[in-house]
């Protein structure tokens, strides 16, 4: 499961992430960090059956947790199939089935944003 | 055996006739052999649906009262060509908003116009006696002008060659985005369904012929601009009535950092007379071989990083240098499946019939490149030659001198060899100065990523390298990666005084 993580500025400098993997021994995988002058944000993954731990530790540290279920979302009138994202993507998230229509694995998804710029028809828009 | 078009169009009018899609006739013909396929199979249809640059339509839009002779046209701020006649005037699908950019463009125009939306009209003229008025805004759709006719030069490439960027960075092309570093390969073009694959010495396919045209029932005029069959990257020139064109296979389309291109679904029956007909359609994927491009050189001749077929693009992934890539296609090939079928069932239900092309087609045909009758100016025509360089074993401050004398801001440092390995500017000086280190060696301190040029690049792709890194100098190298010259901005400075740029 990935998890949308936001701390504020005073968080942002503590190992927040490393105290947790420590203290709950779960192995949290991080899929990108964006740190701002005020604020940050961290995408990150783990397991379904420790999410809960990993949530409230989280939350008692101080952060904001949002649990990620809409990552890339394709408008299926504006998609026409082409697969212009399927290498653009560096998670492998495209792909075709056999009938060439466009297929998602969702779950792969960081939130690069790197199909929503490849995407000639604009089908393609992230999670904001 | 031969089957003669009147029997083909006897079997399609009395409901008899088979029609296959060419992605089904090579194992029609596995299976039944030439002969049977032959006596079997009596129309293959084609299919493809992909960006098509090219392609644009002219508009009658009825007299206005006062008339005017439109000199200028726009529809939705994208300009139209109107220097025809008084009120008609060319689209272009490649023509951008003037007050929108890339996001919006003449495929977009007409792609809203089939989708039945209202559509602004502005010209504007100098006024004649007789035709006084000057100006003239107004909201039309399809259904209020005369006409609307899809004419597109160049539609339907046979083949096309493959995108990759051995570059190290990221480019936006009408092949769209290339990653550095061999990053990924993308290609278009149906491959086996693919109009002129199946018919590669226009037999078939040529002047007259009925085609599917985005939904619509249009017309191939012939071999379009540029068309090369010679080299088998033949093209039909095509044309079609828009007001009867469907959404489904018209699609606006925009390329971030490159600009508009249209979509265009476009489907050629081809009626199987012969053995030849037979031999021509059953080919494969895997028969189809086209080159991978490398978009990372800026010329018009971009060398052929390796071979590969149709089968192994639609694969996924290509192997180059050892190593897997991953493919995109800009194209798609689930709707050039689906205009294929289209066409199958418009053939079969008798609504189109076949007809053989009304000229014969010169399959001999080259394009050629553009005559430049002024040279553009190259690399060593301007760069300085007598520069000031330095060698990576020296000390930073001897660097520090150097630049303190000579003229430039740059100075690239060579190995012992004489080959350029680096380069030193007043900014990694003063960086060196700042912090504390334990090395004093001019290489310590290099930046050893340097964008050069070469002697006989055109000095506007060396324009472009600084403008895209920021930077204001390149050091010129030569195909051992000698250290030769030096370009700078003021360089090309001087070429304005020449008029050149």
């Amino acid at each position: 499961m990935k998890l949308l993580v936001s701390f504020s500025k005073k968080k942002g400098s503590e190992p927040l992430i490393a105290k947790i993997v420590r203290d709950t021994g779960v192995l949290i995988n991080v899929n990108r960090a964006y740190i701002e002058s005020m604020s940050g944000e961290m995408l990150i993954e783990v397991p379904d059956s420790d999410s809960k731990t990993v949530c409230e530790k989280l939350i008692s540290s101080g952060a904001n947790v949002e649990k990620l279920e809409d990552y890339v979302f394709r408008d299926e009138d504006e998609c026409i199939d082409c697969g212009a994202c399927i290498s653009i993507c560096p998670q492998e998230v495209f792909y075709f089935d056999e009938d060439w229509h466009l297929q998602m694995n969702e779950e792969k998804c960081v939130l690069c944003g790197k199909c929503t710029e490849a995407c000639p028809h604009g089908a393609l828009s992230i999670y904001d | 055996m031969r089957k003669t078009i009147d029997e083909i169009n006897e079997k399609i009018r009395n409901g008899s006739a088979r029609v296959v899609t060419a992605e089904e006739m090579p194992d029609i013909v596995a299976e039944l052999g030439e002969e049977k396929a032959l006596r079997e199979v009596d129309v293959v249809t084609t299919g493809t649906f992909g960006a098509m640059c090219s392609s644009g339509a002219f508009f009658n839009f009825g007299h206005a009262d006062p008339p005017i002779r439109m000199e200028k046209s726009w529809l939705n701020d994208v300009e139209a060509y109107a220097g025809l006649a008084a009120v008609d005037a060319y689209l272009g699908a490649t023509q951008v908003s003037e007050t929108q950019g890339t996001k919006y463009g003449g495929a977009h125009v007409l792609e809203d116009l089939v989708a039945g939306k209202s559509v602004e009209l502005r010209g504007s003229s100098k006024g004649t006696d007789c035709y006084p008025r000057k100006t003239i805004t107004t909201e039309i759709t399809l259904e209020d002008i005369n006409e609307a006719i899809m004419c597109n030069p160049r539609n339907a490439f046979q083949k096309y060659a493959a995108a990759t960027n051995t570059g190290d960075r990221t480019l936006r092309t009408y092949m769209g985005t290339l990653l550095p570093l061999n990053g990924n390969v993308s290609y278009s073009g149906a491959g086996v369904l693919s109009p002129i694959m199946n018919d590669p010495k226009l037999e078939k396919i040529g002047s007259g012929v009925p085609v599917f045209l985005c939904g619509a029932e249009g017309m191939v005029i012939g071999q379009g601009t540029q068309s090369s069959p010679a080299s088998q990257f033949g093209n039909l020139m095509t044309t079609g009535n828009l007001k009867e064109m469907s959404q489904d296979y018209l699609r606006a389309a925009t390329f971030n950092g490159y600009g508009v291109s249209l979509y265009v679904g476009l489907g050629v029956p081809i009626p199987v007379t012969d053995i030849e007909t037979v031999r021509n359609t059953a080919v494969r994927d895997e028969d189809i071989v086209t080159q991978i491009e490398d978009y990372g050189y800026s010329g018009r001749d971009k060398p052929a990083v390796r071979e590969v077929t149709y089968a192994e693009l639609k694969s996924g992934r290509v192997e180059i240098n050892g190593e897997e890539i991953r493919t995109s296609s800009l194209s798609s090939f689930r709707k050039a499946r689906e205009i294929a079928s289209e066409l199958a069932s418009w053939v079969e239900s008798g609504r189109m019939e076949m007809t053989l092309p009304t000229r014969k087609t010169d399959i001999a045909r080259r394009a050629g490149p553009m005559k430049e009758s002024r040279r553009s100016p190259v690399v060593k025509e301007i760069m300085k030659r007598n520069i000031t360089c330095i060698s990576e074993t020296e000390e930073i401050k001897t660097a520090a001198q150097k630049l303190m004398k000579g003229e430039t801001n740059h100075l690239p440092v060579i190995n012992s060899e004489g080959k350029l390995v680096g380069i030193v500017t007043t900014y990694d000086i003063s960086k060196a100065v700042v912090k504390l280190r334990t090395e004093n060696t001019v290489s310590s301190i290099m930046s050893k990523k340097v964008v050069t040029t070469s002697p006989g690049e055109a000095v506007d792709i060396a324009a472009m390298k600084l403008e895209k890194h920021n930077i204001s100098a390149l050091p010129v190298i030569d195909s051992e990666g000698k250290l030769i010259g030096l370009l700078s901005a003021l360089d090309l400075g001087k070429l304005f005084g020449k008029r050149w740029l």
